[in-house]
């Protein structure tokens, strides 16, 4: 069972004057990109779409930063246009939240990995010539589109208080029915609606494709892991997004046609709508991070220049990861009032998936021990990934604690948490990805010197932007709030200088990109070298427009 | 035993208090300020209604001079004066300060989740990031290309990968027992003392008081000049305050009239939801009169920030002055009150006497929080001839 991965050895060589053909007919420019089948076009666009989308959260997170830096409102007033009230003004602060939140989540995180990486790579490394559903791949992208212009364009309308809808990522019951009146919700919820939909096209389209267009002689138990954890991703927001959907939908017939799910005045029940989603809400977060895992294992394999240690643990950790993540929603609502049995419950089940996460983490040193490793870019960032999801993991531990969360539910200590493992987790695993396969996907490779400074950067900023968070939690300090008491002012000081050398690493990352694109060195076909064993480096970088018309066979 | 943890407790909450406060204020009536000042035997206290009027409470005329109070009134004779006064927030007690640390704990819950957090959790969770770090390290340093250019093709241990699956097992075995047993903890409460309903509102909080006539109290936001003038710390203090017993189990009853709210005080490790629609139920009982500050925990909106709570914990007599002061009874009394109620108070309560065993617990006469005015100490001397009683009126 060693070596179970695809490997290019095991490969009949694959000709390469096969792709020469009719492979590079490539449509016009409007056809090509506004109307495109391609995985491989589908998948810069998503990616295109999530640096643009990313661009505008992490603008957002400025602007939080900039707020929070010193107590007291010193440019919401400015920002909420010139004759804002106080309320108008505090109400924008909650606006800012919910778009970061629902911006990086739904239209940053999850395009990027899935949409960007997995069409990209997964038919790539099962050796399939595109998207079991090529159409449909075309629609999940453009349901993103309006997904994200009604979002954005809900932030104009009045949502109660003031322009936008304030309510939280979550968009908790009832400040989301009663107490967001005007269009502006309504207009955030059919965002996420749309967005739900796109999701689950596109997970049925990666199910059928990884079930069904495996190329001959790849087993299951032969798939690169990266594919696993796109596999284990879907399912998660197959089973999930639909809850998603039920719940929101109805928060808008709360809203609008007079129900009462969420309303205690008509017999429903407030608490119903934290139940449903967060029953969505935790698969989120490892449908998030768990396309990282696929991610961080191919690199500390290549650059180990090893096979991956323990292949089937760490396929069957993210299978159980993501089981397991169906039964544990209700710590998000430890002090919502529940029983003490069923606090126990959620307290074991929580910290129970802290094994097989350690199994992950043990397995990447393993896979690094005896290797003989480089440190390119894409590295760094899975080095920095490993460490600083681990010390997010153990923040989770801690909150795991029914009763010790009592405490820290809804405070920066939370935050913290949650921006270690995605902030630090979830975006370093997209940066190494992307630093990884930006030759293969371009054709040109980035600059090295510039990525390791952009690692630097941002790896010394995200630290010191969310490390004195804990503090800050520890010491109570609540989410979501645009002023705080004076004893915070410190260390939210310090993390605001963070995001300085955030945003400066940024800088780094787009000259990085733009240089490249436009005056790279040459990408070879496989540009790490032995290391890397998976299918796509069998092809040219980048790969033709139609690849594997003769599929390859796997020994 | 019981009383001894008590008096042990008792001794810390002094400790905190500078000697030379203590030494300042003059000791008139040992007994009787003692009495008022300790937290012992709390469920006679609280409930104990004064025979003298509270609102005409004698004049011990001990003027609380506090580090952090030096401008308290010097005369204390004017009753009404005295209750107005309000107790000095402390720093490092019930509100937060910029250090790395959870906020101090002030009440039994609080005391064991911190020692969990800071004795078990925290160790722990340094350690495992520690041990990642450092095989981190070591693998970059021994196995990098330079080091070991020939990669071994080795991908599987049993043996380590039984161990590395098998020890996190145990280590969150060895968690979850204190962790059970903290809920465990929470879950049981003590029998209360007072009953109080604490409801959220957009975006205020409104208190009321079940077992001392039912009246209630609307607490706002100071504003931040009000803050500076009563020197209580910006976006935390309030108006009204809620005030409980010092050594009383306070069961509180957690609601909301609009959206949903979070009553949370984080030196008592207490939060709860208030959801429109359900009564929850939390309790937390603090032997160290003071201020202790909390907020609102769940986005609600536009002035989410600016909904604090100001628990303002007083001696058991001060709290009864305060109760009629609002209009409100003690348990057992008629309304209105009528010195004579407390006589036919028919359960009595043992506890006095223990109370009273406490008294040359060393110059008590300073309140625990040096700054606590001392308007209660006449009524509570009343306590040890009243019969108390439960709250509940059981």
């Amino acid at each position: 069972m060693t070596d179970t991965t695809a490997n290019a050895a095991h490969f009949h060589a694959h000709d390469a004057h096969d792709a020469h053909h009719d492979a590079d007919h490539k449509p016009g420019f409007f056809a090509r990109w506004f109307m495109s089948t391609n995985h491989k076009d589908i998948g810069t666009l998503y990616l295109i779409f999530a640096i643009v989308a990313g661009i505008i959260g992490g603008t957002i997170s400025g602007m939080m930063r900039l707020e929070l830096a010193h107590p007291g409102i010193q440019y919401l007033h400015t920002w909420a246009g010139a004759h804002a009230t106080q309320d108008e003004a505090t109400h924008l602060w909650n606006v800012l939240v919910t778009a970061h939140g629902l911006i990086m989540v739904f239209f940053m995180v999850m395009p990027a990995m899935i949409g960007g990486f997995g069409n990209w790579f997964v038919p790539l490394m099962i050796g399939a010539p595109d998207m079991a559903f090529p159409r449909m791949n075309n629609i999940s992208f453009w349901l993103l589109v309006p997904a994200f212009l009604l979002l954005l364009g809900s932030t104009q309308v009045s949502g109660g208080t003031g322009n936008g809808a304030g309510i939280g990522w979550t968009a908790y019951a009832p400040l989301s029915t009663s107490g967001s009146s005007g269009p502006a919700v309504d207009m955030a919820i059919f965002s996420l609606h749309l967005a739900g939909a796109s999701s689950i096209l596109g997970a049925i389209n990666f199910i059928t494709t990884i079930f069904n267009m495996r190329a001959p002689g790849m087993t299951l138990h032969k798939m690169p892991l990266f594919v696993w954890s796109i596999l284990v991703t879907v399912f998660l927001l197959l089973l999930a997004l639909p809850v998603l959907a039920g719940a929101i939908t109805m928060l808008l017939t709360d809203r609008n046609f007079g129900t009462h799910f969420f309303d205690a005045a008509g017999g429903g029940d407030p608490v119903l709508y934290q139940h449903l989603f967060w029953f969505f809400g935790h698969p989120e977060v490892y449908i998030m991070i768990l396309p990282g895992f696929g991610m961080i294992s191919q690199i500390v394999a290549t650059f180990s220049r090893k096979p991956v240690f323990g292949y089937l643990g760490m396929a069957y950790a993210m299978v159980a990861i993501g089981v397991i993540g169906f039964v544990v929603w209700a710590h998000h609502m430890f002090t919502v009032g529940m029983d003490v049995n069923t606090k126990m419950y959620f307290t074991a089940a929580t910290m129970v998936i802290a094994v097989p996460t350690g199994i992950k983490i043990f397995s990447w040193i393993a896979t690094m021990w005896g290797g003989s490793i480089t440190f390119e870019t894409p590295m760094l960032w899975a080095l920095g990934f490993i460490f600083m999801f681990t010390v997010g993991g153990v923040t989770g531990v801690v909150l795991a604690n029914g009763g010790v969360d009592i405490a820290f539910q809804d405070t920066y200590y939370v935050v913290a948490h949650f921006h270690y493992v995605l902030s630090l987790g979830a975006v370093f695993s997209l940066f190494a990805g992307f630093y990884y396969w930006f030759g293969k996907m371009s054709g040109r490779m980035y600059n090295e010197a510039l990525g390791q400074i952009h690692f630097w950067l941002f790896f010394i900023g995200v630290n010191i932007l969310f490390f004195p968070m804990h503090f800050l939690g520890m010491e109570g300090m609540q989410r979501r709030i645009s002023d705080y008491a004076d004893a915070y002012a410190y260390w939210n000081h310090i993390a605001s200088l963070g995001f300085i050398a955030v945003a400066a690493s940024m800088g780094v990352f787009f000259i990085n990109v733009l240089w490249s694109l436009a005056a790279g060195r040459k990408a070879a076909d496989n540009y790490w070298g032995e290391g890397a064993t998976t299918l796509e480096w069998t092809l040219s970088s980048p790969p033709p427009f139609h690849q594997f018309e003769t599929l390859p066979r796997i020994d | 035993m019981k009383n001894l943890t008590k008096l042990f407790a008792v001794a810390a909450a002094f400790g905190l208090v500078p000697v030379a406060a203590a030494a300042q204020a003059p000791a008139p009536a040992p007994a009787a300020s003692a009495n008022a000042a300790t937290p012992q035997a709390p469920r006679d206290a609280i409930s104990a209604k004064s025979q003298a009027q509270p609102a005409q409470p004698r004049d011990v005329s001990s003027p609380a001079v506090g580090p952090f109070n030096t401008s308290a009134p010097s005369n204390a004779s004017v009753a009404a004066s005295a209750l107005a006064a309000r107790t000095t927030p402390q720093v490092g007690v019930g509100q937060p300060t910029d250090k790395p640390q959870l906020q101090p704990q002030f009440t039994p819950i609080g005391e064991e989740a911190r020692w969990f957090h800071n004795t078990i959790l925290m160790p722990l969770i340094t350690f495992i990031s520690a041990f990642v770090l450092i095989l981190l390290l070591i693998v970059i340093v021994r196995f990098r290309r330079g080091a070991n250019p020939v990669p071994s093709r080795n991908t599987h241990n049993t043996f380590l990968e039984v161990m590395w699956t098998l020890v996190p097992v145990l280590i969150l075995v060895a968690i979850a027992v204190p962790s059970i047993r903290l809920l465990a903890h929470q879950y049981s409460p003590p029998k209360p003392d007072i009953t109080i309903k604490v409801t959220g509102n957009q975006w205020y909080w409104t208190y009321s008081y079940p077992d001392n006539g039912g009246f209630e109290i609307v607490s706002n936001m100071l504003s931040d000049a009000d803050a500076k003038k009563r020197g209580e710390p910006r976006l935390l203090g309030v108006d009204e305050r809620l005030v409980v017993p010092a050594g009383a189990t306070v069961k509180l009853i957690v609601t909301s009239a609009d959206v949903i709210h979070s009553f949370g005080v984080p030196s008592f490790w207490v939060k709860m939801d208030a959801v429109p629609g359900r009564l929850n139920e939390t309790w937390f009982r603090t032997d160290k009169p003071g201020v202790y500050y909390g907020a609102c925990y769940e986005l609600c909106g536009a002035r989410h920030p600016f909904m604090p709570i100001a628990v303002d914990v007083v001696p058991p007599a001060q709290f009864a002055a305060w109760v009629a002061s609002k209009g409100g009874t003690m348990p057992g009394q008629k309304k209105p009150a009528s010195p004579d109620a407390t006589q036919n108070s028919p359960i009595t309560d043992p506890a006095p006497a223990a109370g009273a065993t406490t008294a040359p617990g060393g110059g008590t006469s300073a309140t625990p929080t040096p700054t606590n005015v001392s308007a209660g100490t006449a009524a509570a001397t009343a306590t040890n001839q009243s019969q108390a009683h439960s709250s509940r009126g059981q």
